[in-house]
């Protein structure tokens, strides 16, 4: 899927450009877009660099254990299939913390690690598990209680109220995350029947 | 409203004073972990980093071609038909690719429509409630060495396409 999107958007770029007369400038921006993603990196580096240590102090601490704990009911309905006290359950919950606090980049290497401590539950298989895709979901439905980047960027360009994006932003991302959750309990819940079937 | 913007300048900071108070309650060698943690995270970035060049490449063809202005001008007679307005559609399909590239097109909507208006608060909320879809897609499962990716990408443009109605049906409510 991935790599049809991917070549999608090249095949399409190129082909229109070289209709439109716009090929210089897409001549321009394969070279700078290159250069843009290494000066990303290098500011990730820095970020998610930081935010991994705090995560490592956190792990070793037992504090993402302790959050998991709590955090057990919610886990549970929302991966049945993960093992009580695997490590996965534990950055799960942590990527979860950081998204809804909106940490930005502290969710990255959070969720790498989960999605790390999830493969181990299905060594040697090379499609997505239904707690992967869950997962991933429930983070692009990207729950967030306050959008400090929407709301400097809102402030910057003169808005009278900033702040007005909160509420329903809010409102948005839990419709979205609530839609996210029930279409994520059918889908597995589907396969977990079909399975039953055949056993 | 000035209470929340000053809370929310402590959020960062106080989710690392806890977790810091937390680990050097039980003695541990808080520093050192941190260190240890920090290489992993470089490693993080560095195995991460083909992907990163690879999306952007592609979404700066893309960019840069006018594909994206090409669509939405074919749009324009339906636009009375669409539940949102047409200038936040290039918007919600650059969210799925770039936040960076995003962020660009909302400052150039801010500029021409106002922050405020029905556009540039359809456009605020909509960003506020969409994840850049084939970033965490492709960066997740690249990690992991998953070819098959099941529903997660009819599933999330679903979801991509709600939030988009969703951002103008309330923005329309407020405005």
């Amino acid at each position: 899927m991935l790599n049809y999107i991917w070549s999608f958007l090249i095949i399409t770029g190129i082909i229109y450009a070289s209709f439109t007369g716009q090929i210089e400038g897409l001549n321009e921006s394969i070279i700078s877009s290159a250069k843009d993603a290494v000066d990303l990196l290098i500011l990730m580096a820095g970020v998610i660099g930081m935010w991994s240590g705090f995560l490592n102090i956190a792990e070793e601490s037992g504090l993402t254990k302790y959050l998991s704990e709590k955090m057990r009911p919610l886990l549970h309905f929302l991966f049945p299939n993960i093992p009580k006290n695997h490590e996965a359950n534990d950055y799960i919950c942590a990527n979860f913390i950081a998204n809804i606090l909106g940490l930005g980049w502290a969710c990255t290497p959070t969720g790498l690690k989960a999605m790390k401590a999830l493969k181990k539950l299905h060594e040697d298989c090379d499609t997505a598990s239904d707690e992967m895709c869950t997962f991933l979901i429930l983070n692009i439905s990207s729950l967030q209680i306050i959008p400090m980047n929407m709301i400097a960027y809102r402030a910057s360009y003169g808005s009278p109220s900033p702040m007005a994006v909160i509420a329903p932003g809010l409102i948005s991302t839990a419709i979205t995350t609530i839609l996210a959750v029930i279409i994520c309990t059918i889908l597995t819940k589907k396969r977990d029947d079909v399975r039953r079937y055949h056993a | 409203m000035k209470l929340i913007s000053y809370l929310s300048l402590f959020l960062i900071p106080m989710v690392i004073f806890y977790i810091i108070v937390y680990a050097a309650l039980q003695k541990k060698p808080v520093f050192e972990l941190f260190l240890k943690g920090v290489k992993q995270g470089f490693l993080t970035v560095v195995e991460i980093a083909p992907t990163i060049i690879g999306l952007l490449v592609a979404i700066g063809i893309f960019r840069s071609s006018g594909v994206l202005d090409f669509i939405c001008n074919m749009l324009k007679p339906l636009e009375n038909l669409l539940p949102f307005p047409i200038q936040i559609l290039p918007l919600a399909l650059l969210k799925m690719f770039s936040a960076s590239g995003a962020n660009a097109l909302l400052f150039d909507i801010f500029k021409n429509y106002g922050t405020d208006s029905y556009v540039g608060f359809s456009a605020s909320i909509l960003l506020c409630c969409t994840e850049t879809l084939f970033y965490t897609i492709s960066v997740y499962f690249m990690s992991v060495k998953i070819k098959k990716t099941r529903w997660v990408v009819p599933v999330g443009i679903l979801l991509s396409l709600v939030s988009l109605i969703l951002s103008a049906w309330i923005a329309r409510m407020y405005v």
